[in-house]
């Protein structure tokens, strides 16, 4: 008798957490996994082909196969015309790419980071973010901007920023930042069906991360919506908000918090720009508490952002206490190995945080 | 003033026409066409340039007068309205250099594109849109060619990209325009334009270089008028002769206050691109009589005598002008027709410019995404949303 019920159990918790891991994602089958760096590959694939109009420049992407390897066997198959390597001047670029969006063209612009972006960023924001308003809605700039932001490992100060902030401050462009392999795929492809200027921000050190994949998001047509948050992990205790590599610190400190009977709900934003408020604000106000969690720095980023829009709204009165930040220590990079992995939030920072704010030892 | 070969060219037409009047219950005798001999022009890296015997006919000489005088009596008209303060920030004008806008216009084939910085009324006017689109845009109203929310550097046509603020940027814009006309395999160029200022950008050499490296049709113009806002050209740029400056890229210099000079110099320049030789660079020596801009009285950099010996000798329109007369291709009398009718035009704009309405407070939000994802635009206040609309019809939809 004890043991059927056990096995009754077993078979309940294990629907559940089949259910939970494919919260809003459809069938999810055992065994199918993608690194976010092949959910890009095919992504970029799938858009080439369905269409012409649709290619892709930027350093290394063709020959070279990709300097992250993106774009492996894209210029194998399309060709010099649909995929081509620049020569390193990105300001010239990314101007050129802008102009062949306005001209009618789907472009693909890869910086090999998005510190190099701050060489162009005239052409994405003057150039690509703002025509639309300017010319009164008559000229819209189809164009994606992507490529590796935020923190890697060991690549000092002028190679690890995030500019999360910096675009999604900006009204006239989208701004992505995946963090799965199904976010990569999905968000990928809508953005470069998207008629406005997408800047879609990945993560280096997420290339090489498999993660399961359902039939649908496999498919030619997945596409997820741009400006909608995923909830990774159902809680009722704590909200933790996060975008790109930080989702995955959110998931170990919930897993750390759990085993301590704190539930965290983990809200994977997926989208900077438009910021998915509305499931940010619905989850406050069942948990009554906030943490963003982010990689950026501090001042004036992703999480200043979200906190002052939660004082801002009605569930304001929901907090049981201050919504609060954890970020990106306030300075460069540092290239010392252990100082570096000091300067970015860690799961257990986060506990810290979540365990001052529940008011637990 | 006119060439020996141009007089004798034009007495056998008069001849001829003399000879045929009877036939015709006109009782006036025109020249149905004319030829003249530009000044020579200068080549880069080029065996063979464009010819200096240029023909141009009566119907022609006609319209690109008219097209000249058009946009100087725009660029009279803003400069006014500057000055009475309606309208305001940044407006410069392009008096003087007609010759080369018009000139470029008319070696254009329909859908050619053209891309310029911030001195662009003229080119505006010449892409399709009336002078009431131009001057209510510059007055900010809603009869403007971009509703009024673009102003002076921000105005839009078919095939003219802009209209654009930050000094430099539209040179890869263009070469981007023109690479897409490669890519989709139609045979049109793109005009990208700057001036001698933007010539020392950096971002203009990258794309000298990708253009240059890719074969892509774009026809690099350095409008140089001889200052870029107070710096003139010798004491911004270590080498001012900026047809030179694509180095690989090929270049002609071209007498930019001749407009058949600046006719036949792009129409040589379409040739070269579309016959899949890749960029050329056209520099056109112009002039402009204004400051750099509305609050640049531009005397404090140049004399006024320079100024006044560009006006007196070598003004585009004036010495078009002159050569339609002498020619025969058009009476003084005719041509002070078109200075009416121009005048009468432009006035009735600029009466309608100075009182048409903005647009309402409902389209402060509008048209800031083609595919807007969210209903609501934050306001200058929380609680308060604005409401996003579409309005225009945003060409690369779908």
């Amino acid at each position: 008798m004890a043991a059927l019920s056990t096995s009754k159990n077993m078979l309940k918790v294990t629907t559940k957490l089949l259910s939970r891991r494919c919260f809003s994602t459809g069938r999810a089958l055992a065994g199918q996994q993608m690194t976010v760096r092949d959910a890009l590959n095919s992504a970029l694939d799938e858009e080439m082909e369905r269409d012409d109009r649709v290619f892709i420049l930027g350093e290394e992407v063709a020959m070279y196969d990709g300097a992250y390897k993106v774009s492996r066997g894209l210029w194998k198959k399309y060709g010099d015309k649909r995929v081509i390597d620049t020569p390193i001047t990105e300001m010239g670029f990314a101007g050129i790419a802008v102009g062949a969006a306005m001209n009618g063209l789907r472009p693909v612009c890869e910086f090999m980071t998005f510190n190099f972006s701050m060489q162009a960023i005239d052409q994405v924001i003057n150039s690509a973010g703002k025509t639309f308003y300017m010319s009164a809605g008559e000229v819209n700039v189809p164009i994606v901007f992507r490529g590796p932001n935020g923190a890697a490992a060991g690549v000092a100060a002028q190679h690890s920023q995030c500019f999360g902030a910096w675009y999604s401050h900006c009204p006239g462009l989208k701004v992505i930042s995946p963090f799965s392999s199904e976010d990569a795929r999905g968000l990928l492809k809508a953005a470069i069906r998207d008629p406005d200027p997408v800047v879609f921000l990945e993560n280096e050190l997420l290339y090489g991360t498999p993660f399961e994949m359902s039939d649908e998001a496999l498919s030619k047509d997945f596409v997820l919506p741009i400006g909608k948050a995923k909830i990774e992990r159902p809680g009722q205790h704590l909200t933790l908000v996060s975008h790109s590599k930080a989702v995955d610190t959110c998931l170990e400190a919930a897993k750390l918090l759990a085993s301590e009977g704190v539930e965290c709900e983990v809200i994977n934003l997926r989208s900077l720009r438009p910021l998915d408020m509305d499931t940010v604000l619905k989850s406050v106000s069942k948990t009554h508490r906030l943490i963003t969690v982010e990689q950026g720095w501090p001042q004036s980023g992703i999480g200043a952002e979200i906190c002052a829009r939660v004082m801002e709204s009605e569930v304001f009165f929901q907090l049981d206490a201050p919504a609060v930040r954890v970020t990106g220590a306030d300075v460069p990079m540092p290239y010392t190995k252990s100082l570096e992995v000091a300067a970015i939030p860690l799961p257990p920072d986060v506990v810290r945080v979540a365990k001052k704010l529940l008011g637990l030892k | 003033m006119m060439s020996p070969t141009a007089r004798l060219v034009v007495r056998r037409l008069n001849q001829r026409n003399q000879a045929l009047a009877p036939f015709f219950t006109s009782t006036k005798s025109f020249a149905t066409e004319a030829s003249f001999e530009t000044r020579p022009f200068k080549l880069h890296k080029l065996e063979e340039g464009p010819k200096t015997s240029v023909t141009v006919t009566r119907d022609e000489a006609l319209k690109y007068y008219k097209q000249m005088l058009t946009i100087r009596r725009i660029e009279t008209a803003s400069g006014n309205l500057y000055k009475e303060k309606i309208i305001r920030g940044f407006c410069h004008l392009y008096s003087g250099q007609e010759a080369c806008a018009v000139g470029m216009k008319a070696a254009m084939k329909p859908a050619d594109a053209i891309i310029s910085a911030y001195r662009i009324h003229g080119w505006t006017y010449l892409m399709g849109v009336p002078p009431l689109g131009v001057l209510a845009e510059l007055t900010g109203r809603k009869s403007g060619c971009a509703r009024g929310k673009g102003g002076s550097m921000h105005m839009y046509a078919p095939h003219f990209f802009g209209g654009n603020g930050i000094v430099g940027a539209q040179v890869p814009l263009g070469v981007g325009v023109a690479f897409a006309s490669k890519y989709r395999g139609d045979d049109n160029v793109c005009f990208a334009l700057y001036g001698d200022g933007a010539a020392n950008q950096g971002q203009i050499f990258e794309v000298y270089n990708m253009a240059k490296l890719w074969n892509v049709p774009c026809i690099f113009v350095c409008e140089n008028n001889g200052y870029g806002m107070g710096t003139s050209a010798e004491r911004a740029a270590a080498s001012t002769t900026y047809y030179t400056r694509g180095d690989y890229v090929p270049g002609i210099w071209v007498d930019g206050m001749d407009i058949l000079a600046v006719r036949e110099a792009s129409r040589f320049a379409i040739e070269y691109c579309t016959s899949g030789k890749g960029p050329l660079v056209m520099e056109t020596a112009t002039y402009r009589y204004s400051g750099h801009s509305m609050s640049d009285p531009g005397t404090s950099y140049r004399t006024r005598d320079e100024i006044q010996e560009v006006r007196q000798n070598r003004d585009p329109i004036a010495s078009f002008k002159e050569k339609i007369i002498s020619t025969d291709l058009a009476s003084a009398d005719e041509l002070k027709a078109i200075d009416a009718e121009v005048k009468k035009e432009v006035d009735e704009a600029t009466r309608k410019a100075k009182s048409d309405s903005e647009i309402p407070m409902e389209e402060l939000p509008a048209d800031i995404y083609a595919a807007p994802l969210e209903e609501e635009v934050r306001n200058v206040a929380p609680w308060e949303p604005l409401r996003h609309k579409r309005i225009g019809s945003a060409v690369n939809l779908n």
